[in-house]
């Protein structure tokens, strides 16, 4: 019903509203030109006064579109939520706009969704990294970046200088073991992803 | 709340600084605050430039304790996720546990038996107490209060004895599964705890004694770091930080979950949104928390700790795998392929010790997460300290970190 109700309302700011899929609570797709507004409606007109997550889901590599921006609103009045969900256009450089005229919450939630996916926010004040290093070149959620991670420069090139270290993917032999999807009744027994070295054959150097 | 602040005025120290700073022309200085700094709690860094003893500006560096959970989450099954959870808030993992599973049960729209909702309310409501026993301690210890450290550290350690008579680990508990726990409390465990409830209440009365009317203290934390309604909920400040500020939203009332709403319990509310309130919300919620905790033993109920029916979810017990066909093809296939889930999206928030602590699970079946987002309480609460700081002093930056009680683990994730 509430979702019903809330669907019609929106209608009027966005006409190609469409209902998501969804287990819990309401939940919306709408083309990311209108999120904006649409976001802007929903906090002044149906008192959605807390941006509680903002994130991103990766569709995969082959997938286009291939990044989703998704939000959650929480309503401190009626005590209920609202998830949002907008396709981003381009696959290679995806961008949304920012929320931080709205929330100052999306300042660091935007940041960090940047920092994993990629993903850049239009307008945003001070679009930098916020858990990886500055210097880091790749996203990590993607799903195109492995698990372990990949070789990279030390980010303080004085260190790497003097010592010779750099970042290196994690050891991945002995887990963390994982089931892989598959059809093939084979591929569903748990091993670890890296089998090249184990207690017979030492590691190669 | 037991206050009379109103009779007491803090001496405005940084207005008078800033007034007498305006006459003389200095030089900036920038420092750099942590992130081994003794009073911001474990990695966190401030990127702090100074006028004297004046902020001018504050940026906070994070990441330094990042470990990937939401890669590794989709890398896994989902009952193997939990112990990355205790690592989360480390020290509330009993709710962080519990949180977890009741997102995942939401996604396969499972019913868990009474018992099992009964006991995670009492092990989140200890992980509560022990949660606030540390920040609140932590937090006098910075402003330089030692002995309220030295009684609520003590109080803790009993807690600790508890959690691992009930889970075999003090600190990394992994005490849920999908679909229940991972084993019903030993004898006379609940004695214990009501034992523990009773030595508890006088002490936090000593906290009491020692803190709400303490001239210092109120010099320390009165009028110092206020944060604003508005701000606090645009900021998206979750917990005893929003309430703190006066706004009223617990999701333990608003939105029960795990059976919550059979409990009678207060939510406490600040009026300035000071450090003070703060810690006087702390205060009141860990006796609240003894009142939770109390009925849900009082009215216990019987019956199996784990959902039985959820043969595709829940592991079986230990007993039967090795004496049974049926349960040894069923724990073989959970182990190997992961519970047996449904497409679809759900997203779950349950009322930590620090806040709101999330889980946005996008399910595309089978046994593995598509994309687990985890929306860590003390990330958003971090936010504000690039406004909250800003015209403070120097010295006030302990009682504001103290007072927002965070947890890199979560925050970083």
């Amino acid at each position: 019903m509430i979702a019903q109700d809330l669907k019609s309302a929106l209608e009027e700011v966005c006409p190609e509203l469409q209902e998501r899929e969804t287990l819990d609570w309401p939940a919306f797709n709408c083309p990311i030109a209108s999120l904006f507004e649409l976001i802007k409606t929903l906090r002044d007109n149906h008192v959605f006064d807390s941006l509680v997550d903002a994130t991103a889901i990766d569709n995969g590599t082959e997938a286009s579109p291939r990044f989703t921006v998704v939000y959650h609103l929480f309503s401190s009045k009626n005590h209920n939520y609202v998830r949002i969900a907008s396709d981003c256009q381009d696959d290679k450089n995806p961008t949304a706009p920012s929320l931080c005229s709205l929330f100052n919450s999306a300042n660091w939630m935007e940041r960090e969704t940047y920092d994993l996916f990629g993903i850049r926010y239009e307008d945003h004040p001070d679009l930098r990294r916020i858990l990886m290093w500055d210097e880091y070149p790749h996203h990590p959620l993607r799903k195109e970046f492995p698990l372990a991670g990949f070789e990279e420069e030390l980010w303080d090139p004085e260190i790497a200088a003097e010592t010779g270290t750099k970042v290196k993917p994690a050891p991945m032999a002995g887990g963390p073991f994982v089931a892989r999807q598959s059809a093939f009744e084979g591929d569903r027994e748990p091993i670890a992803k890296d089998e090249s070295w184990n207690e017979a054959d030492e590691k190669p150097e | 709340m037991p206050t009379d602040k109103a009779e007491y005025t803090a001496p405005d120290s940084g207005a008078k600084t800033a007034a007498a700073a305006q006459e003389f022309e200095t030089e900036h200085l920038e420092m750099s605050m942590g992130p081994s700094h003794p009073s911001t709690h474990g990695v966190l860094r401030l990127n702090l430039e100074l006028d004297g003893e004046i902020v001018k500006m504050c940026d906070p560096v994070l990441g330094y304790l990042h470990r990937g959970d939401e890669k590794i989450a989709e890398n896994m099954t989902y009952n193997q996720f939990v112990p990355y959870t205790d690592r989360l808030d480390y020290l509330a993992p009993l709710a962080n546990n519990a949180a977890y599973a009741m997102a995942v049960e939401k996604l396969a729209n499972m019913e868990v038996p009474e018992r099992c909702q009964a006991i995670r309310v009492v092990t989140s409501e200890l992980a509560r107490i022990s949660a606030h026993l540390l920040g609140l301690g932590a937090y006098t210890m910075d402003v330089g209060a030692l002995t309220v450290f030295m009684i609520t550290f003590t109080e803790r350690e009993k807690l600790y004895k508890l959690f691992e008579e009930l889970t075999g680990a003090r600190f990394t508990t992994s005490y849920t599964r999908i679909g229940g726990v991972t084993r019903d409390m030993p004898d006379g465990w609940m004695d214990r705890v009501l034992t523990f409830c009773e030595e508890l209440l006088p002490l936090l009365d000593d906290v009491e004694a020692l803190l709400t009317r303490n001239r210092i203290w109120f010099d320390r934390t009165a009028d110092v770091g206020v944060i604003s309604k508005e701000d606090a909920v645009s900021y998206g400040l979750t917990g005893p930080n929003l309430r703190g500020s006066g706004v009223d939203v617990d999701l333990r009332r608003d939105a029960p979950y795990s059976g919550y709403e059979n409990y009678e319990f207060e939510v406490p509310l600040g009026e300035n949104g000071d450090c003070y309130d703060r810690y006087a919300i702390r205060l009141e919620e860990m006796r609240q928390s003894v009142r939770i905790v109390r009925q849900a033993i009082d009215k216990m109920p019987d019956g199996p700790f784990y959902a039985e029916e959820a043969t595709k979810i829940f592991a079986p017990n230990k007993g039967k795998i090795l004496t049974s066909m049926e349960e040894l093809i069923q724990n073989f296939m959970i182990t190997t392929e992961g519970p047996d889930m449904p497409a679809g999206e759900v997203y779950f928030e349950a009322e930590n010790p620090k806040g709101a602590l999330g889980f946005y699970i996008v399910s595309k079946g089978g046994g593995v997460p598509y994309r687990l987002k985890i929306r860590g309480p003390s990330f958003n609460n971090l936010s504000i300290l690039e406004k909250v700081c800003v015209g403070g002093m120097v010295s006030d930056i302990p009682a504001i970190l103290g007072s927002l009680d965070f947890v890199m683990g979560e925050c970083d994730r």
